[in-house]
């Protein structure tokens, strides 16, 4: 038999075509395309309630000793502020040393505002959002910051270089540096309780369950149901960040 | 083409070379893209392991109840039955090993925490009942007077 040049180069795609087949075919079902896509199963987030805040700082005292925050040092991953609204309009904002002892005297900034004179007051619990494009993780110069398949941001401590970069890119200020271990300090989520089926130090620590944590990815979790089926809001959404910590009665005048 | 134009293409390659073998030994071995891309999740995988072993401290009350549930009782029936065990005695830790006994908290600042009268209207602050710090009973301890445990009745 004679085989032509033409002949051979179609042997050989025909071959290189039966090659590159898959062996067997496999069906995936539409959980484990899920699955593959998503990668967890799980995606954290917090509920904060301005309602049932009552500036306690129980929160900020627990963040501080189960995470070993310095505890005397002005730097805290979570916080409470206040704000007392006036009739005249006036914004007055305050979180004396982050409300680590709770607020126990009337004067902001030492301003004593009359009763009579109070349009509204409230404590704002604040703390790392969690991003779902956490701008922090963007601007990392050495990949020490990432985000987790379940949605927590986390500082890898062995290898940042402490540059400061992430604490200048967080729009909600929720990063410092670390006093004693000279790197970027942020939130967990407490993920060494969270992963064990504990609740975050604050919210355990909090008496009136203006915090909460859950799954976002469940349906059926409380604080998921909470934040699909009633009106909550979250911090600076303008910038995209796509923030993870919902607030219910979040006031305009809050920053 | 000449000797002197090879030459220093030849010392910038070594170095490239030299930085790959660098980056090699340094970088640890499971450095990589995780699970949310290379844009977020460029990390070092043993790291979440890292975190998730850091120690837990605070326990909550279900820990103390194993070895005090009098004091879980008596706590249930007041309206202080909210607040955990811990804020006031402190992070459990390993108790009763570690530490063997726990720094309880009775000053007059944790009671203000939510009973300095703060009249606040669109909070819950307004209506836990508070004092005036500087009017009710200036220079004592709360709990000279106030059982922590039974606030309503320990007068």
């Amino acid at each position: 038999m004679k085989i032509t040049r033409r002949d051979l180069l179609k042997m050989g795609i025909k071959a290189a075509a039966v090659a590159s087949m898959p062996l067997t075919i496999e069906i995936l079902t539409p959980e484990q395309v899920k699955a593959e896509i998503e990668k967890s199963d799980v995606r954290w987030g917090f509920l904060v309630d301005t309602y049932k805040c009552v500036g306690c700082g129980f929160c900020v005292k627990a963040c501080k000793k189960e995470n070993e925050v310095p505890y005397d040092a002005p730097v805290t991953r979570t916080w409470v502020e206040r704000y007392v609204i006036t009739k005249d309009g006036r914004v007055l904002a305050d979180s004396p040393n982050g409300a680590r002892d709770g607020f126990n005297d009337n004067r902001i900034r030492g301003e004593e505002v009359p009763e009579n004179e109070i349009s509204k007051a409230f404590f704002v619990p604040k703390l790392c959002n969690h991003c779902e494009n956490p701008p922090c993780v963007q601007v990392c110069p050495v990949g020490a910051t990432y985000s987790t398949a379940d949605g927590v941001v986390l500082v890898d401590r062995s290898w940042c270089i402490g540059c400061g970069y992430c604490i200048m890119a967080c729009p909600y200020g929720v990063r410092f540096f670390h006093p004693e271990h000279k790197v970027a300090e942020k939130c967990t989520f407490c993920y060494h309780r969270i992963v064990k089926g504990m609740k975050t130090a604050c919210v355990q620590a909090c008496p009136f369950g203006a915090r909460q944590i859950g799954n976002l990815k469940d349906p059926n979790d409380p604080i998921t149901k909470i934040i699909t089926t009633q009106r909550v809001g979250v911090l600076r959404d303008e910038y995209g960040t796509k923030p993870q910590v919902y607030y219910l009665g979040l006031d305009d005048n809050v920053k | 083409m000449k000797n002197h134009v090879w030459r220093p293409l030849y010392v910038v390659l070594a170095v490239v070379a030299l930085i790959l073998v660098a980056r090699y030994l340094y970088v640890p071995k499971d450095f990589g893209i995780g699970e949310r891309g290379f844009m977020y999740g460029y990390h070092r995988m043993s790291n979440e392991t890292e975190w998730k072993e850091y120690k837990v401290k605070y326990q909550s009350h279900e820990y103390c109840n194993d070895c005090h549930p009098d004091k879980i009782e008596s706590i249930l029936r007041s309206t202080h039955k909210v607040i955990e065990c811990e804020n006031c005695h402190g992070p459990a830790v390993d108790h009763p090993e570690d530490p063997p006994k726990l720094d309880i908290d009775r000053s007059r600042a944790q009671c203000l925490r939510c009973h300095a009268r703060l009249p606040y209207p669109t909070s819950s602050r307004g209506r836990i009942k508070g004092i005036e710090p500087d009017e009710h009973n200036v220079e004592m301890e709360c709990a000279d007077c106030h059982n922590p445990h039974s606030p309503g009745m320990g007068v």
